[in-house]
């Protein structure tokens, strides 16, 4: 088997006291679609957070490209390739969409994406270009925030609920954009509640119930009991 | 006419006052720091010009050139090996630690060079002035240090909005955290602010020291104006520091006319009016 792409080898993960993550584990081939999901507070957004190094954990608990990774800060992880598209899109407000793009960008890594191309993947945002981001609508500025991430031209893309609080219509609508980007070569980690959606997308799925892996299999071939066991804890 | 004349010192002396606001405007929006010792900062940028034009001969509003940079370098290192650490969710450990920074320079400042009151002197161009009207005199320091109050601002305002730097600032502001996973390292980042402050008031300080005796204990009031001119000029621009040091001086200038006496209290009431009036400023910060 050829190396991942990503390896999370038994990750803990805190918050002060809290006990966030127990012993995560977790693989990313390249090219490969992964979901993560998992009900309230069951440790998913951490789990991509301490990838991204917002949170800093064990050295050797993530393995980029088979380099340990784990303690680096968030700056020197985006610029190995490691893109956050993180929960509830965090646009910054006082930017243009253009600017939260250029942003996105501006550590100039070599790749296939750039304003244009993130243009014609979302053709709605070139129109409002110059607008302040805070004025679009829920969809665009997840497309915005998708694109901010993709501008840096990232290995491995992660994606933080980036269905909630769209309506179902917008949320296919960006879920059809998914394959132009990992045809692109980038790898993705997509964290769900909606878990029809993640489903369909993903090729393997990782179910986490308290900090914990409770599931992982093969997108195709979990049965919906063993996924809504895992997931409800029953 | 004596009326003109009044006014328009306080608009020049303004410009000085926006130089001081400008720094402590940039720093507070940047990484929501308010710095205690900005006063004593520009102080010191006074003094490192009396350093520099004493020991090369040069014209002060020369040594401008050499005071900037060290005055840059001084806010690099001051952010990335003290002020990095005070900032976090809680206020109070840089509002402590710039206040104990205040302190220090002061007495250091005090100790090195005693407490006598220091002037810079610029040769002919600090008396020479020019009419333009009947009765109506500008000084052409005084126009001098405006117009490069307003080139600076200017820059600032550019910098701001249309430059990379800028752009990293204003993401800075908005979201740290998420403007880490762009790559930005926001140690750096500050730092890079503090230096662009201090350059700022280096600027402000040589000129301060060239229109005014000064002393170690001076800058402590110096704060006082930046802040007054931040807040009635509110936060939503550079221009407002301007517009807010000209109101400051402007009323300055109209007190002491009145009353020697009243000079600053009257600098004082129009802030406390404006800031009764107009909570926010005169160009508030626009929230999206």
């Amino acid at each position: 088997m050829p190396e991942p792409l990503i390896e999370v080898r038994a990750l803990d993960a805190f918050y002060g006291d809290f006990q966030a993550l127990f012993g995560v584990s977790l693989e990313v081939a390249r090219g490969e679609v992964v979901a993560v999901i998992g009900a309230n507070g069951a440790g998913k957004s951490t789990l991509l957070k301490c990838i991204a190094g917002a949170i800093r954990s064990r050295r050797d608990a993530v393995l980029f490209e088979g380099e340990p990774i784990g303690d680096q800060p968030a700056h020197a992880v985006v610029a190995r390739g490691i893109a956050l598209v993180p929960e509830g899109r965090r646009l910054f407000p006082s930017l243009s969409v253009e600017e939260n793009l250029i942003i996105g960008g501006q550590l100039g890594r070599p790749g296939p994406w750039n304003i244009t191309r993130i243009y014609e993947l979302f053709p709605m945002l070139a129109e409002r270009r110059h607008m302040a981001s805070t004025s679009l609508s829920g969809g665009q500025q997840q497309m915005v925030a998708i694109g901010r991430a993709l501008m840096s031209n990232p290995r491995l893309l992660l994606c933080d609920e980036i269905s909630l609080g769209l309506a179902p219509i917008v949320v296919r609508e960006v879920y059809a954009r998914l394959p132009s980007i990992v045809a692109e070569g980038s790898s993705l980690v997509i964290v769900e509640q909606d878990i029809v959606q993640a489903l369909r997308a993903a090729n393997r799925v990782y179910c986490l119930q308290e900090g914990r892996v409770a599931l992982a299999g093969s997108a195709s071939t979990l049965t919906r009991e063993a996924i809504s066991a895992a997931y409800f804890g029953t | 006419m004596e009326w003109v004349n009044i006014i328009i010192q306080g608009v020049l002396i303004g410009g000085l006052y926006a130089m001081f606001a400008a720094g402590l405007a940039l720093i507070f929006g940047v990484m929501r720091l308010v710095n205690i010792a900005h006063g004593d900062l520009i102080v010191l940028s006074a003094y490192i010009a009396l350093i520099t034009t004493d020991a090369l001969g040069l014209n002060p509003l020369v040594a401008i050139v050499i005071v900037v940079p060290i005055m840059a370098a001084i806010g690099y290192a001051l952010q990335r090996a003290l002020l990095n650490r005070t900032l976090g969710d809680d206020v109070l450990p840089p509002l402590l630690v710039t206040f104990g920074l205040s302190v220090i320079i002061q007495n250091a400042l005090l100790e090195l060079f005693t407490a006598d009151s220091r002037r810079l002197r610029a040769g002919d161009i600090e008396v020479a002035s020019f009419p333009v009207a009947e009765g109506v005199w500008i000084g052409v320091l005084p126009l001098l240090q405006f117009v490069v109050a307003v080139a600076v601002i200017a820059a600032l305002q550019l910098l701001f909005y249309r430059t990379a730097l800028g752009r990293a600032f204003r993401a800075t502001s908005d979201d740290q955290a998420v403007a880490q996973l762009m790559g930005l390292d926001n140690r750096h980042v500050f730092a890079l602010a503090m230096a662009l402050s201090l350059a700022v008031i280096a600027v402000a300080g040589v000129f301060l020291a060239v229109r005014t005796n000064f002393d170690p204990a001076i800058g402590p009031a110096r704060l006082i104006f930046g802040f007054e001119a931040v807040i009635i000029g509110g936060l939503g621009s550079m221009w407002g520091t301007l517009v807010g040091g000209i109101v400051l001086g402007v009323a300055q200038a109209i007190g002491a006319q009145i009353d020697p006496g009243w000079q600053l209290l009257a600098g004082h009431l129009a802030f406390l009016l404006i800031l009764a009036l107009r909570p926010e400023g005169l160009f508030p910060k626009v929230q999206g």
